[in-house]
């Protein structure tokens, strides 16, 4: 599943990042790769960007962004 | 000498990712030797200064923050040059103090890796390990040296712990021919890029691994109960808006005082140059138009200073990141990233600051978007506007018995700014800064007590760097503009010139008489009777005119130039009863009313929305390096204001308003 499906406070496993672009590859400079834990942690009050915790520290990135996100449970 | 030692000398950078602790170690190896300046033809900013190391003093540099050397943004493009040693300007580095957040290890090592594949020599600084260790975790970090084949010190700026050690570290790597990790070597050949970045995430999870042990998950605890209030749902905002009120209040009542001192002292200095230069052209330079003009600059200082004590407390805390977290929707919506947000409130003090701090947006055309709309946020200078006119012309007012007029018109002109640059930066971004919405990305860094000493560093170098940019223009403006209302020579009686003394010299200038005839002769008063078939349109005569014409230097310049075309005396304030009066009673060359409660709002208007504060332009030019922007802001501005302020007060008379 998508990660921003994920409900707040649910832990998963990132299983793919699809697609190719600059974000992609930021998202997986920035450690969020295939086969690491990840939490969704909240939403931001207008529903947008969102925050996650990825090896122990709070990163926040838009809905968009995280569309690429594939993750299980 | 100088330059032997210059030559010979080492160079040493510190690297890491942002909020790793950088910038408090470079601090606190370099104290306040340090140098602020920019990079050539960018405005990213280039610190260094000199440490001691193994008996010699080199070179130490702090690089912007960056996560990774691929670049994505102007800073960590630099950043990634110099570790290359392809930076112009900048000679490889002889070590690279790679600064590590150990309470954040993997992501952290990640740019160490890559650093690492280069095979410059690292030694890595590891920060933030008491916080670490206090959440009962436990590092080996003989083993992690090891597994990474690079010396690591745990450092602690504060208490000094590490830092001798670091230097000795240091010491030893200069000249040392490092040894690649095998791991790195085995990709370094593989064009895919992202088994590259997965292969160095498996090197470090291992290496983590072996020689990390995690009591519990409960790192970011602290902060995350923190969060649970900040960026809630709806108190997250409420308690936003508090801050930025309190933020705002402290910063107007704090500065009022040294405001005060600074204009007291810049007058007096005026009257001592007055008493003590003998009377002439020299003396009415420096005393109208040097220190007046450069005075009238300084004065705004203490609020500048009080900004960036604030910004660099929310930013130093961990606050900043969570209020562009809050406000990006509703600032994407217009095309802009979360992190615009800070410049835009910064400039409510002055746009000066503001524009400045737009350099923590990455990408380019967000940054330039956020600087062309960032001078419509209502400023200190237009207060002394907003508030002459307001005390001139609606004073006392009421609506319904107990809403003040005044105050409904003040919050009126700063909305009025909002929306503006609202629409214009919705224009712009579809126009010509278009370009896809940025990417937010954005690591949201845990809560921490700012450190002092950074905070201080960080406020006085923003000063400084107010100081020298505004300084230089403003005072080379203030003397063209001091020229214009000083030329051509009105003629004076020849007695009162033959008969001056010093003591007497400041009656006979204070004669208010004289000083309002040259000011109508002047090429000023001129230029002023040139441009009112444009500006009577807007209700505005010449007078007005040439109040207008001096306020381009700086917007409160309106103030005081009224004061001496209406022969007030210049020193009169905002508040003065006399320049109220004034105002109020002005005629024209017909006898007719000049100002009547619409011309007063048209001008707000007109002060809302039109670019007239060369220090601005100054700065938008160093921060665009270019003169195109800051001559199209200066152009679009005008005609919107010009635009605007024509709706105004055509509108009015339609409406019957006087």
């Amino acid at each position: 599943m998508i990660l921003t499906k994920l409900p707040v406070g649910q832990d998963a496993r990132v299983t793919a990042i699809n697609g190719q672009n600059s974000v992609t590859r930021r998202l997986m400079e920035m450690g969020v790769i295939p086969g690491v834990s990840v939490q969704m942690v909240k939403t931001a009050p207008f529903g947008d960007p969102i925050e996650i915790r990825v090896r122990g520290y709070s990163l926040a990135m838009r809905k968009n962004e995280a569309d690429s996100i594939e993750v299980s449970f | 000498m100088d330059d032997i030692s210059h030559n010979s000398q080492l160079t040493i950078a510190l690297a890491g990712n942002p909020n790793a602790g950088k910038t408090t170690l470079f601090n606190s190896l370099t104290g306040l030797k340090q140098k602020v300046a920019n990079y050539p033809g960018v405005t990213v900013e280039r610190k260094e200064g000199p440490w001691k190391v193994g008996g010699q003093s080199v070179n130490l540099i702090d690089l912007p923050g960056l996560y990774s050397l691929d670049a994505t943004s102007l800073d960590e493009q630099i950043a990634s040059d110099i570790i290359r040693g392809v930076q112009a300007d900048v000679l490889r580095p002889d070590v690279i103090i790679a600064v590590v957040d150990a309470t954040n290890l993997e992501r952290n090592l990640y740019l160490v890796t890559q650093i690492l594949e280069f095979g410059v020599p690292v030694v890595i600084a590891l920060t933030m390990i008491d916080v670490f260790e206090k959440q009962k975790h436990e590092i080996d970090i003989e083993m992690l040296s090891v597994l990474l084949k690079t010396p690591i010190v745990a450092v602690n700026a504060k208490s000094g712990r590490g830092i001798d050690e670091l230097a000795e570290k240091a010491a030893e790597m200069i000249g040392a021919v490092p040894t690649v990790p095998a791991i790195f070597n085995e990709v370094a050949n593989d064009d895919d890029s992202n088994s590259k970045i997965f292969a160095r995430y498996n090197f470090i999870s291992n290496a983590v691994q072996e020689s990390v042990w995690h009591s519990d998950q409960t790192n970011h605890r602290v902060s995350e109960k923190i969060d649970r209030v900040l960026t809630h749902r709806v108190f997250g905002l409420v308690i936003l808006v508090a801050i930025l009120l309190v933020v705002f209040q402290t910063i107007f009542s704090w500065s009022s005082l040294p405001m005060d001192l600074l204009e007291q002292g810049f007058g007096s200095l005026k009257d001592g140059v007055r008493s003590q230069m003998p009377p002439g052209i020299l003396t009415d330079l420096i005393a109208d138009g040097i220190i007046a003009g450069v005075g009238g600059v300084l004065v705004f200082l203490p609020q500048i200073l009080l900004l960036f004590l604030f910004i660099s407390l929310l930013e130093d805390s961990g606050y900043m990141a969570r209020a562009a977290f809050l406000l990006d929707k509703l600032m994407s919506r217009v095309g802009l990233h979360g992190k615009a947000f800070l410049p835009l409130f910064s400039s409510f003090a002055c746009a000066i600051p503001g524009i400045m701090a737009t350099r923590t947006i990455e990408n380019r055309r967000d940054r330039f978007a956020t600087i062309m709309i960032a001078p419509f946020m209502s400023c200190s200078a237009r207060l002394p506007v907003y508030t002459l006119m307001i005390a001139a012309f609606f004073a006392g007012q009421t609506f319904l018995g107990f809403i003040s007029v005044g105050a409904v018109l003040m919050l009126a002109m700063y909305a009025l700014g909002i929306f503006v640059a609202v629409i214009a930066a919705w224009i712009l971004k579809r126009t010509i800064l278009k370009a896809p919405p940025p990417p937010f990305l954005m690591e949201l860094p845990p809560y921490r007590v700012p450190n002092i000493r950074t905070v201080l560093q960080n406020m006085l170098t923003r000063a400084w760097l107010f100081l020298k940019r505004a300084g230089t223009v403003i005072l080379a403006i203030s003397i063209i503009l001091w020229a214009l209302m000083y030329f051509p020579r009105t003629q004076t009686t020849p007695a009162a010139t033959v008969e001056v003394t010093a003591s007497s010299t400041e009656n006979i200038l204070a004669e208010p008489l004289p000083e309002g005839e040259q000011l109508r002769n002047s090429y000023a008063g001129k230029l002023g009777h040139a441009i009112e078939p444009v500006i009577s349109p807007l209700g505005f005569d010449w007078k007005i005119g040439v109040a207008l014409i001096a306020s381009f230097a700086a917007r409160e310049v309106l103030v005081s130039t009224l004061s001496i075309i209406y022969n007030v005396g210049s020193d009169e304030n905002e508040e003065s009863e006399t320049l109220i009066a004034a105002v109020r009673d002005a005629k024209d060359d017909d006898g007719k009313q000049v100002w009547t409660p619409l011309t007063a709002l048209t001008l707000m208007v007109f002060f809302v929305l039109a670019m007239q504060c060369m220090s601005t332009l100054a700065v938008v030019r160093r921060e665009t390096n270019s003169w195109r922007w800051p001559i199209f802001m200066m152009v679009y501005m005008t005609a919107l204001a010009y635009f605007a302020a024509f709706l105004t007060y055509q509108g009015g008379k339609l409406l019957g308003f006087q």
